[in-house]
């Protein structure tokens, strides 16, 4: 079975459950049974700007850790279960998230788009865990670590 | 490997993961991983994986189903590994 037989980024992307106003991954840039990169621009009108904080708009960096786990649980997740099981079985998973440790480094403002890279270190069961990096477009390290989750039948 | 000295392992493996102080300090073989430690369910994959690093044995996931107690990963442990 090669890497074909999983689901396509277009496919995991429509298949990911979070939506507006809680979606942090707009493209899938890599996808693999060890890996995936994602992408997500922060639009100016986010509805936690307003209250973090009033006039000065910085992402909270619990927003950070759910868009770290959209692509390196969620993504990732889908993908893995894409080739363990027939692609319409996929979506009786939902990942939820289990733990993390993770660690900010720089802060991301409205309009500011940022890659996530996530590398899979324990797919087991249905429990992925990943080592997760974000990094702004201009290529600073605003966040890293590992989160992990677990596919729960819904 | 003695069953005590697997105990002890399987203790120093678990203790992050337990909830229940009191029941940790009172560990024995019939104490329940997820009842009495109240070990959170997703940290058993995380356990199961310690348990095969620690000891260099494989568990697959029927194995791992039927470990409900101490006394059960004890056994597990101790079967392999004799």
């Amino acid at each position: 079975m090669g890497a074909e037989a999983g689901l396509s980024h277009a496919e995991v992307l429509a298949l990911i459950p979070q939506q507006v106003p809680f979606r942090f991954i707009e493209e899938i840039a890599e996808l693999s049974d060890t890996h995936a990169v994602g992408k997500y621009t922060f639009k100016q009108d986010e509805f936690f700007y307003k209250g973090h904080f009033p006039d000065q708009p910085i992402t909270p960096g619990v927003i950070l850790l759910e868009t770290l786990c959209q692509t390196g649980l969620v993504a990732l997740g889908i993908y893995l279960l894409s080739l363990e099981m027939p692609k319409d079985e996929v979506t009786a998973y939902r990942t939820l998230f289990t733990d993390a440790e993770v660690e900010f480094s720089d802060m991301v403002l409205p309009g500011h788009e940022v890659i996530v890279h996530a590398e899979k270190v324990v797919w087991r069961r249905r429990k992925l865990r990943s080592k997760v990096q974000m990094h702004r477009s201009d290529g600073t390290l605003v966040a890293s670590g590992t989160v992990a989750g677990m596919g729960v039948a819904t | 490997m003695e069953r005590s000295e697997i105990l002890n392992k399987v203790k120093e493996i678990l203790e992050p993961y337990v909830k229940n102080e009191e029941a940790f300090g009172n560990i024995n073989e019939d104490t329940s991983i997820l009842d009495d430690l109240q070990v959170n369910s997703a940290r058993l994959v995380d356990i199961i994986l310690a348990f095969e690093d620690e000891f260099d044995i494989e568990v697959d996931d029927e194995a791992a189903d039927q470990v409900g107690t101490i006394g059960d990963a004890i056994e597990l442990i101790h079967g392999q590994i004799n």
